[in-house]
């Protein structure tokens, strides 16, 4: 199986998510071998994907949790608990 | 680990119902992150975010009986974290500036390619470590058409799998990686710009690449 460019980049997501069949896993990383096009559009969605992951891009409020457990003990203590 | 962790949950779960309410502190102390960020990213407003995250527990609790032991307990939260937060956004002003920028590439048949790099050892590895980027990140997701934003919050923000995912959304699995994809595309078109400018280059010897990559990797 031989893939151009734009047929690789359909895969782009499935190859990071390792759920390729064998086949076209086999072909994804042949062109990537011999395409620094394509691997670089791996790399930047690979890294959009890190940046996603990373605690600091997505922070809690200073306070939240404390906050959070207070208005539970109020709903707790207010009976509104599991009819 | 995870089964445990499914077991404990399990038992804490029984004995909330039995009466012994003040553990229901514990049982969604591992979900509070996961609760306030599935709202947050939906609804792009930190007070909207704590105040849903707080609504999402309150009625977790409330509804604790209707839990049923064939799905996850964090699955069953995140759909009553994402309906709460689809509610604040219909009703919230946040929909308004969402609309335009949304529907433009909500049709079925957009263009989903990525953007190429043509020198790719233009990505300075520092980039990442930029506040400034997350800030980008943020705003590129915020700006996805809301169906591919729900998924991808879900998926790679929460990292919940395809099924969980699947099921917190009440849609197939097949249209969680489409729309995954989607996502990932549109995002990494809007964040290579940022990615590429910034600090000079310093060469990068194939090996540091290597290494970098390697620590993400699964």
């Amino acid at each position: 199986m031989k893939l151009d460019c734009k047929h690789v980049w359909e895969h782009i997501s499935g190859y990071l998510d390792h759920q390729l069949d064998p086949e076209v896993l086999a072909a994804v990383e042949k062109h990537l071998e011999n395409c620094e096009v394509c691997s670089a559009v791996l790399d930047s969605t690979r890294n959009v994907l890190v940046l996603t992951a990373d605690d600091r891009t997505y922070e809690l409020p200073v306070g939240y949790s404390e906050r959070l457990h207070e208005k539970l003990a109020a709903a707790i203590r207010g009976g509104t608990g599991s009819q | 680990m995870k089964a445990a962790a499914t077991t404990n949950e399990a038992a804490l779960i029984s004995r909330i119902l039995a009466g012994e309410t003040e553990l229901f502190h514990e049982l969604i102390r591992p979900y509070e992150r996961l609760v306030y960020v599935t709202i947050f990213a939906i609804v792009k407003n930190e007070t909207e975010a704590e105040d849903g995250a707080q609504e999402t527990m309150i009625n977790a609790f409330r509804y604790l009986k209707s839990f049923r032991g064939d799905a996850k307990f964090s699955t069953w939260l995140v759909t009553i974290a994402m309906n709460e937060a689809r509610k604040r956004l219909r009703k919230g002003k946040a929909a308004a500036e969402d609309s335009l920028d949304a529907t433009l590439e909500d049709s079925e048949g957009g263009d989903y390619t990525p953007a190429v790099l043509t020198d790719w050892r233009e990505i300075p590895l520092q980039a990442l470590e930029k506040k400034e980027l997350r800030e980008k990140l943020r705003e590129a997701v915020a700006l996805l058409p809301e169906n591919y934003r729900e998924v991808f919050v879900l998926r790679d923000i929460e990292e919940l799998n395809q099924e969980e995912t699947a099921a917190a959304l009440g849609i197939n699995v097949t249209l969680v990686k489409v729309r995954l994809h989607r996502a990932r595309m549109m995002l990494q078109k809007a964040l290579v710009p940022y990615l590429k400018s910034g600090a000079p280059f310093e060469a990068q010897s194939k090996a540091a690449r290597g290494g970098f990559f390697r620590r993400w990797l699964p």
